[in-house]
């Protein structure tokens, strides 16, 4: 069983739902990732996406917009991505990792070398977002061949036909886009993904994860109850990104609180 | 000859129903457009089929652009350069100035079938902005321009020329802070808005169905040159000169000679600096394929597949991709790419003006300067039809402050 399956059939067991922190390998600098990885795994992460800086990241909002472009800075790539999850590793061994970022550092790694060195490394799942599944054939079957998830993105906007489609190729787990828009966009409806994540669930039996616009402890719990996971990522960048700004001694740590605060709403909302 | 591979290709039979131009083009978007994209595809289906559809395109170009546009013989410049006869196709007459009004048109028009009451549009030099800002002016629609903040300092005129039109045009900050960022920006705003706004693509890239419906829209150039070459030059042209950005102009004049497969075809990039500095927009002359904007196809990219900061003279060439098609017609060899530096460019754009009395711009400049170098290995008898993309008065500027002049 895949590390992903396995963390969330626990969860299910305990009657208790993902929370599954992103952020981008390298923002502010390199030496912050790997120790903000764990932090977050102490307060409370169950998954960690990690975000693969890319020079035209399209789906962002401009708070991950600006994490990419800090990392680029200091010129992290797919690369270095793959050395942290290695490092994190290390330490621990069950936290799944799922990459997330864009097509071409992987394309340009070439999908085998970098499917054998994502495994080394110990990735658990990729989630290309500008690779959709029709496009994704040749990709899918290096992922296949390691053993690690092809998590593909559905929107408010997928008709069953899709994601009837989608979920045939998804493993692990399905990621719901929550609105239409960009990340870190203010205009969650959960009436709405409630009604989407209904036919979502009448089509498969894939785990599903929400992202975009959950912000806070209140949005998480809420999204939790709908979902076998929420996905939180402009809120805690941003949070480490002003706690960075204003010097703060203890960005990981300190950041890492609102992950906290929301692992405590979501278990209280689980209860 | 007739070893040549790209002499037995289907070329009706590209883009695939997936929108592949061999490994080329597709469809590299998040999940959230598919949906659009597949409307729009099917919208484009239905009224490029549609009699009215095109009955009011045709008007449009016709009496609103000036179709069609002249194929000019450049006489002196013929004689001073001692070859190949060179005939110019005048997209500089076209209204607003360039080729990239026969595209907006187009898609506008698809827009107003569609019900959409918003249109958006990326540019870099601003000519397809001014050109989406005019027919949305034309057809009432709300228009916003998203534009690289370094791009609304290096075109202020255009910038107006846009707010005139009753167009907001939106600074980019993020990235480059130019044309790609700007494309990406317009990407974000359509995943946002995606119900009720077109986005206006202004060249032959971006997702599956926009490189073939650009392509189809441009193609009036080259079937209009074809029946004027054979009319006034009483022959199909030997070669064909384009300057390639996007690639919109380019495919615009080759597309309806691909199956003339004794015409030679040259897609003109832009050197830059010189391609060998590093500093140009030449993907296909020294770049790699990679994903971008929504296709794979050639780009300038870094080691770890990182898109890299492009250099050129002309704001319209200064794009790290290109269209999909151009990167097949590369691989099989259909089309020749090759590249001109800036200054070859702008020695190019100083000698039509005074040999022709025509002001090209600095984009277009580019097909002149190979023309230089491509006319006199040829005989008198033979033909170059140069594709004239765009009229240089937005450029004067840039020249006069080469020159050390202030307006």
């Amino acid at each position: 069983m895949s590390r992903i399956a396995a963390c969330l059939d626990k969860l299910h067991s305990k009657g208790q739902k993902a929370l599954i922190p992103y952020i981008v390998a390298g923002d502010p600098n390199p030496e912050f990732t790997v120790p903000m990885m764990h932090t977050l795994v102490e307060q409370g992460a169950d998954i960690i996406e990690l975000g693969i800086p890319f020079s035209d990241p399209m789906a962002e909002g401009p708070v991950i917009q600006l994490a990419h472009e800090r990392a680029l800075e200091h010129n992290v790539c797919l690369s270095a991505a793959l050395d942290m999850v290695n490092e994190f590793r290390q330490q621990d061994q069950d936290t799944p990792v799922v990459l997330m970022g864009y097509a071409n550092p992987v394309e340009k790694m070439g999908y085998e070398n970098f499917a054998s060195r994502a495994a080394a490394a110990g990735v658990d799942g990729l989630l290309t977002v500008d690779m959709p599944p029709e496009e994704a054939e040749l990709l899918n079957e290096a992922l296949k061949a390691v053993a690690i998830d092809s998590i593909f993105l559905i929107a408010p906007t997928t008709t069953a036909q899709r994601i009837k489609s989608i979920a045939s190729l998804a493993t692990g787990y399905i990621y719901y886009v929550s609105l239409k828009g960009v990340t870190g966009a203010g205009h969650l409806d959960t009436q709405s993904v409630k009604d989407k994540l209904a036919e979502i669930k009448s089509i498969t039996d894939l785990p599903i994860t929400v992202g975009f616009g959950i912000k806070d402890a209140e949005s998480a719990a809420t999204i939790s109850k709908l979902a076998e996971g929420v996905v939180v990522g402009s809120a805690l960048v941003q949070k480490a990104a002003d706690l960075s700004q204003k010097g703060s001694n203890d960005v990981a740590g300190q950041a890492a609180q609102l992950i906290g605060q929301m692992r405590l709403a979501m278990n209280e909302a689980a209860a | 000859m007739s070893t040549e591979k790209f002499r037995d290709v289907d070329y009706s039979s590209v883009p695939d129903e997936h929108g592949h131009f061999g490994i080329y083009g597709g469809r590299f978007v998040s999940e959230t457009l598919i949906e659009a994209l597949d409307e729009l595809e099917a919208s484009y289906k239905k009224l490029s089929a549609d009699p009215d559809f095109q009955a009011e395109f045709d008007k449009d170009m016709a009496h609103y652009v000036g179709r069609p546009s002249p194929l000019y013989f450049a006489e002196r410049w013929t004689e001073q350069l001692g070859g190949a006869q060179i005939y110019l196709k005048r997209e500089d007459l076209n209204h607003t100035g360039a080729h990239k009004v026969n595209n907006t048109i187009g898609q506008a028009l698809l827009a107003k079938y569609s019900g959409k009451k918003r249109v958006i549009a990326e540019t870099g030099a601003g000519q397809h902005g001014v050109a989406t800002a005019t027919v949305a002016a034309r057809l009432g629609m709300e228009c916003q321009v998203f534009m690289g903040e370094e791009d609304v300092k290096r075109q202020a005129l255009n910038v107006y020329r846009m707010k005139l039109l009753g167009a907001e045009v939106i600074p980019v900050t993020s990235g480059s802070k130019t044309l790609k960022d700007a494309m990406n920006e317009a990407m974000r705003d359509w995943v946002t808005n995606v119900d009720d706004t077109f986005y206006i693509i202004g060249t032959v890239a971006g997702p599956h169905p926009y490189p073939q419906l650009v392509r189809d829209f441009q193609s009036i150039i080259g079937r209009e040159a074809r029946a004027q070459c054979l009319q006034q030059a009483g022959t199909l042209p030997d070669a064909l000169v384009a300057c390639v950005g996007g690639g919109s102009n380019a495919i615009g004049l080759f597309h309806p000679f691909l199956d003339d497969t004794d015409v030679t075809m040259y897609g003109v990039e832009a050197g830059g600096y010189g391609v060998q500095t590093g500093q140009h927009a030449a993907p296909l002359c020294a770049g790699e394929p990679g994903i971008l904007h929504g296709n794979r196809t050639y780009l300038m990219q870094d080691e770890n597949g990182q898109i890299i900061h492009t250099h050129s003279v002309s704001a319209g060439l200064d794009y790290p991709g290109v269209g999909p098609e151009h990167s097949w017609l590369k691989d099989i060899d259909r089309v020749n790419y090759v590249a001109i530096n800036d200054d070859e460019a702008l020695a190019a754009f100083r000698n039509l003006t005074q040999v022709e009395g025509i002001m090209p711009a600095l984009e277009s400049s580019h097909a002149i300067a190979y023309t230089h170098k491509l006319a006199p290995t040829m005989n008198k008898d033979q033909v170059i039809v140069v594709n004239l993309s765009g009229r240089g008065d937005k450029d004067i500027h840039t020249v006069a402050s080469i020159d050390g002049i202030e307006i």
